[in-house]
Order: C-alpha cells, then sequence, then structure tokens
C-alpha cells in the first residue's frame, strides 16, 4: 500500500500524459462536453488552422442555452437561430454526434451527460461551462473551460492544468426534515463565502454527503463553482453505481461489474490528507434564501437581510440591497416576489420537479406570480408526464415548458422584467442574470413552490399541509 | 495571441469585488459567433441606459479614464461563468493589463489565453492607486520581464507570476501548436489508456 490518497489525486494522476518541473501538466480528457454558446469560435479557430477534432468519439453536443422552452418551430431571434445552425453544421463538418433542439436526447448538458452514462467515476470532463463541476457527484473530475480550451480540447484531447489543491468539505450530522441539498450547498457558500475555493478541487465529504441520492449529490457539486472552485467531486459508492447500472454509455454485465469495482476503488482512502479542511454541521442548516447579488449572500428563511453598519463589507452589502430593492435588517419572509422559475442544471430533474409538485399540489399560484417549470431534459419532460406531474403543475398555475437553460441566464425570451423578482431554484443571482434589472433569490424547488403559492418566501417545513 | 512585454498606460479603478463574467459580458451579446467585436458591449448595464444612453454615474463614463488601459479591481475578479467573451471583450475594449487581490480560477486561463496581464497586488496598493487615480489621473508602467509596476510618482512595486505564465505572455505562445508538437506522446497515453 502507497500513501493514502484522496480522491482528486488519484483521478488527476491517471490521466497525466505529461508532466514538467514548474509547468502544468498536460492531462488527458476522457469526455468533452460542447453546447452552442461556447463553441463556435473554437471551431471557427480549427477551420483557420486546417485542424481536425482529435477524438470526435469522446465529444458530445447538445443545444440548451438558447433554446427557446416553447414553439420550438420558430426561434424567432435571428442570432440564436445561426448560433444553433453553426453548431448543427460544425458537429456535421467534424464528425460529432449532436442532440438538437428536436432530439430526444436533448437537455441541459449538465443533466443529460449523467442521464445517458456519458458521466462516470474517475473520468476527466470538460465543457465551455462553469457548471461542469456538476459530474464531480459521480467522482468524475468535471471543470468547465474557456473557449480557447474547448479549441485545444477538440484539436488535442488534452488540456494543460495547474495541479490543484485539495479541499474537503466535511458535512458532520444529518439534514433535518424539510431541508434540501440545495439547502446545504447555499448555506456552505454562505458560511465560507464566493471563493473559498478557488485554487482548490473541493470534495464533499460526511454522513450527510453519504446519504444523499444521486440527483441530490448533482445539485451540490453544481454549485462549487459558485464557492470558487472549478471542480468539486464525491467519492463513488454503491449509490453511484446503482445510478449508473443500465444507462446507454456505460459498459454492460460482466464489464459492468468490473468497471463498478473500479469505481469504488476510486474513493478516497482512509488517512489521506487534504491541503486544507472546512466543516459544516448539516443538522444546523435551515432552508435558505439568497438576498444580494452573489450566492454566498444568503441566509435562512428565519432571517433577514444583513445590518450595513455590522457587516464584513458595508460598500458590497449596501450596493446588493441597493440593487435588490430591499431594505437592511428586512425579514426574508416580508419579501414579495413575482416570478417563479423552478428548472436550470442545478435543479431540474425528476426529483426536483416531483419534490415542488407535492407541494403545489391541489394550491394555486398566487394570481400576481409568473410561474414556470423548465425541465432539464426532454427525457425529464417525458418521465414527469408519464407520472402526471406535469398537470399537478399545470393545475396549480405553472407553466409547464420544454427543456433547456432557460431563465436561468434569460439567452432565450424567459426573462424577468426590469425590477421583477424572482424565487429561482439556479445557481446565480448576479445583477441582470435573469433579464436586465431582475432580482434573483435562490432556493430549493420545495422553497420555490411554496413561494409560488404564498406569493412571497415561507418557511416550507411549516407549509400549509405538507407533511415532511 | 499577441506576445506582450512592457506596458505603460492609463488606470481606471474599479473599486468592487467579486466582478462576475455576468456583468463584464452580459449573457444577450453570447450569441454571436465570432471572436471580435466585443469591447462595445464590456459593463454593458453598468455602463449604459435601457435606451442605450450612457450612464452618467458610473465611473467608467467620466471622459478622464477614456483610453484606460489598466484595471484595477477589488478581490475574486471574474467570477462565476466560464465565458471567454469576458477577457474578449476586455482586451477589445482596450484593457492590457488587469490588478487585482484575486482572480477566479477559469477567467484566470480564460485571460492569459487571450494575452492580458493578470496581476495579483496586495489592497493596501491597490487601494493607493485607486485613490491616486480617482483623484487624479494615474499612469502605470508594467514590465513582465522584470515583473515590476513603477507608478509616475517613481514608486517600484513587484509582483509574482508562475514563470510558465510570463513566458506564455511574453512569447504569445499558441498552445494548440505546442501540444501538437506531443502527439506522440498523447498517442501512446490513449493506447495504454485503451490497452
Amino acid at each position: 500500500m502507497g500513501k493514502p490518497k484522496t480522491i482528486i489525486e488519484k483521478v488527476w494522476e491517471q490521466h497525466v500524459v505529461h508532466r514538467e518541473e514548474g509547468k502544468p501538466d498536460l492531462l488527458y480528457i476522457d469526455q468533452h462536453l460542447v453546447h452552442e454558446v461556447t463553441s463556435p469560435q473554437a471551431f471557427e479557430g480549427l477551420r483557420l488552422a486546417n485542424r481536425k477534432v482529435r477524438r470526435p468519439d469522446l465529444t458530445y453536443a447538445t443545444m440548451d442555452h438558447n433554446v427557446p422552452t416553447k414553439n420550438r418551430d420558430v426561434v424567432k431571434d435571428e442570432i440564436s437561430r445561426k448560433q444553433m445552425e453553426t453548431l448543427r453544421k460544425n458537429c456535421e463538418d467534424f464528425g460529432i454526434k449532436l442532440a438538437d433542439m428536436f432530439h430526444p436526447d436533448q437537455g441541459i448538458v449538465h443533466v443529460i451527460g449523467p442521464q445517458l452514462g456519458l458521466t462516470q467515476p474517475g473520468k476527466t470532463i470538460v465543457c465551455g461551462d462553469s457548471h461542469t463541476s456538476t459530474h464531480g457527484a459521480f467522482g468524475a473530475l468535471a471543470f468547465g473551460i474557456g473557449t480557447s480550451e474547448v479549441e485545444h480540447v477538440l484539436a488535442t484531447q488534452t488540456i494543460w492544468q495547474d495541479r490543484p489543491k485539495t479541499l474537503n468539505v466535511k458535512v458532520e450530522g444529518d439534514l433535518g426534515p424539510g431541508v434540501t441539498a440545495k439547502d446545504l450547498i447555499l448555506a456552505i457558500i454562505a458560511k465560507f463565502g464566493v471563493r473559498f475555493g478557488t485554487g482548490y478541487v473541493m470534495e464533499y465529504t460526511g454522513e450527510a454527503i453519504r446519504k444523499l441520492s444521486m440527483e441530490e449529490r448533482m445539485t451540490i457539486c453544481n454549485m462549487s463553482i459558485e464557492g470558487g472552485a472549478r471542480a468539486g467531486l464525491i467519492s463513488p459508492d454503491e449509490t453511484t453505481v446503482e445510478f449508473l447500472r443500465g444507462r446507454e454509455y456505460v459498459p454492460k454485465d460482466e464489464e459492468f461489474d468490473r468497471i463498478s469495482e473500479e469505481w469504488l476503488a476510486l474513493a478516497t482512502d482512509e488517512g489521506a490528507v487534504y491541503d486544507h479542511t472546512v466543516t459544516i454541521n448539516a443538522a444546523e442548516v435551515e432552508p435558505q434564501v439568497t438576498w444580494g447579488t452573489n450566492p454566498g449572500m444568503g441566509v435562512p428563511v428565519s432571517g433577514a437581510t444583513p445590518r450595513v453598519a455590522e457587516s464584513d463589507n458595508p460598500y458590497e452589502v449596501e450596493r446588493a440591497l441597493e440593487y435588490m430593492g430591499l431594505e437592511e435588517n428586512q425579514p426574508i419572509t416580508s419579501i414579495e416576489i413575482d416570478h417563479v422559475f423552478i428548472g436550470s442544471c442545478t435543479n431540474s430533474r425528476l426529483s426536483d420537479l416531483k419534490k415542488a409538485a407535492a407541494i403545489v399540489e391541489g394550491k394555486q399560484v398566487k394570481d400576481t406570480i409568473k410561474a414556470i417549470v423548465v425541465p432539464g431534459s426532454f427525457s425529464v419532460k417525458l418521465q414527469a408526464e408519464k407520472e402526471g406531474i406535469d398537470k399537478i403543475f399545470k393545475e396549480a398555475g405553472f407553466e409547464w415548458r420544454d427543456s433547456g437553460c432557460s431563465m436561468c441566464l434569460g439567452m432565450n425570451d424567459d426573462i424577468v422584467p426590469v425590477g421583477g423578482r424572482c424565487a429561482s431554484t439556479s445557481n446565480r443571482n448576479f445583477e441582470g442574470r435573469q433579464g436586465n434589472g431582475a432580482r434573483t433569490h435562490l432556493v430549493s424547488p420545495e422553497m420555490a413552490a411554496a413561494a409560488a403559492i404564498e406569493g412571497r418566501f415561507v418557511d416550507v417545513r411549516h407549509f400549509a399541509g405538507v407533511a415532511l | 495571441m499577441e506576445a506582450i512585454e512592457q506596458h505603460e498606460g492609463l488606470v481606471y479603478p474599479l473599486n468592487r469585488a467579486n466582478i462576475d463574467t455576468d456583468q463584464i459580458i452580459p449573457k444577450q451579446f453570447l450569441k454571436r459567433i465570432e471572436r471580435t467585436g466585443f469591447g462595445q458591449f464590456l459593463f454593458y448595464n453598468w455602463r449604459f441606459n435601457e435606451d442605450g444612453s450612457l450612464k452618467e454615474d458610473f465611473s467608467m463614463n467620466d471622459p478622464k479614464y477614456e483610453g484606460a488601459s489598466i484595471l484595477l479591481a477589488g478581490e475574486n475578479f471574474g467570477c462565476g461563468s466560464s465565458r471567454e467573451h469576458a477577457p474578449w471583450a476586455l482586451e477589445d475594449y482596450g484593457f492590457k493589463v488587469i490588478i487585482a487581490p484575486s482572480f477566479a480560477d477559469i477567467f484566470y486561463n480564460n485571460a492569459l489565453k487571450n494575452g492580458i496581464i493578470l496581476i495579483k497586488l496586495d489592497e493596501a496598493q491597490i487601494k493607493e492607486w485607486q485613490n491616486q487615480s480617482e483623484d487624479g489621473e494615474l499612469k502605470l508602467s508594467v514590465d513582465l520581464p522584470n515583473q515590476t509596476i513603477t507608478d509616475e510618482a517613481g514608486k517600484v512595486v513587484g509582483f509574482e507570476i508562475p514563470a510558465y505564465h510570463k513566458e506564455k505572455l511574453i512569447n504569445g505562445w499558441d498552445d494548440i501548436a505546442l501540444t501538437l508538437l506531443m502527439e506522440e506522446k498523447i498517442s501512446e497515453f490513449e493506447n495504454g489508456a485503451q490497452a
């Protein structure tokens, strides 16, 4: 037995193609995911230099950021249409598999990777999107890259990377009833800030993490980047193996048994040492709501916005409150909303939709609120419809849409108007993220659902008629 | 990318922490399929009103900062989305150097690929120059080989930068061409991994 290692070190070491003192490592990439927004300039670069895609078989593309979530046949926005057409042409020219807008495998790139089984433990996965960290839920080393790096991976199937430091995010204790994975990751970022992970790859450990389903683990890893870490992962276990069994791109039968042994062996060794460890007690986490303009500006639903003078950075807090149209020390439950968005690569999977549906069943969305549900993939949408979840939402007054990134970043028509206020299950509450002048409050699907009914934030644990 | 060794230029101070790439270049401009022409959209929602007119209360619109090529910013500059459109917009607008206490990881790499010099300095020094450029006008001179910044009063401040990053900037290397020189090693890795 050698020195105990973290999963981060194990996966990294398995992928080093070239190492030289004083330089970044050249890492091999097992899976490259591509979407329409961050790839056109990369393909153009290949054409100009007369280069090919080295491994089209390790590359998979879909359309998600721009796609309309209703009336797909007509993309009114000419520039969006052109961007999607460009991806189609690039995939044709370079021989890359594409799940386009009408393909049954279409969806948000971070939802379909796991769904298809392209995402597997121990893989290195990149995509021109910062929420690639999502795939870390499976024990993959997955991180977002820029367009120059997309071009580099297309051409060489490798990437130059500085060896990251390792950060153990240890979650002690158990989450209380009605407290979700989303609340946990929001609480982690509220506690440690939006840059505690910079320069690190995070691993989430502890009993509370082990008890999470794969979909909940994806919610956690998805927001690693919001804490500053390009990648965040969770050591694989039986939950991981069972999720992947039988998926399209996962090996079958004996080969599956063999590879799942390999996956389990990747888990961090007992006694492995991290460069840094932070600890949070899950039992103390309450349902969270962000009040400000970065994901670290969050408090429990029972709390209030900060007092400017008492905060660490009065200038930033004051600016954020002003943008958000909130007073200092304002109770969270007094904040009235006019939009609700259930969707995004953080919270648009079947279990997210089911949990939100359970809250709204038999109730009515407040009449001043526009509420939409955007499933993460075409497949999630179909499955939800099979189970009648769409009916629950529609009867309650939600719009039921086609899959895509949608109102998380408003690149299609799904935007929050100037001054509008949205309870959103997405990952970023930056200024203007959901629309110029829009105000975003990040919450779990359950909290968003309850807010849709009440018209303001309420503690879902005490929400009328809900048994937790 | 263009090689860069020395740069002298006017400072624009943007005294905010956690400036995310959604602010640097808002999403409505990510639909373009070109790599150029993003400078006009830099900090768009901060610089412009809904009707396209300039927001007078945003400092970047002060004529005294016209032509600025060195940006001073707060902690964690470039956090959020991986969009390389952010460094494209900064570079196209004319910023060659960005000085901040810290940068987000993905943004750091993206900026490096576009020949922008990113310099990490302690907050006190940044604050000093921020004040000077707000009160009057400040020019700084950046010497990458010697890793120094000199202000107009002759104060010389050193900075750290990984040797490999410095070498890349100074030579304006194309990463892909360099990596393709290692074709054999990549093939070897592939054969080994799939054996």
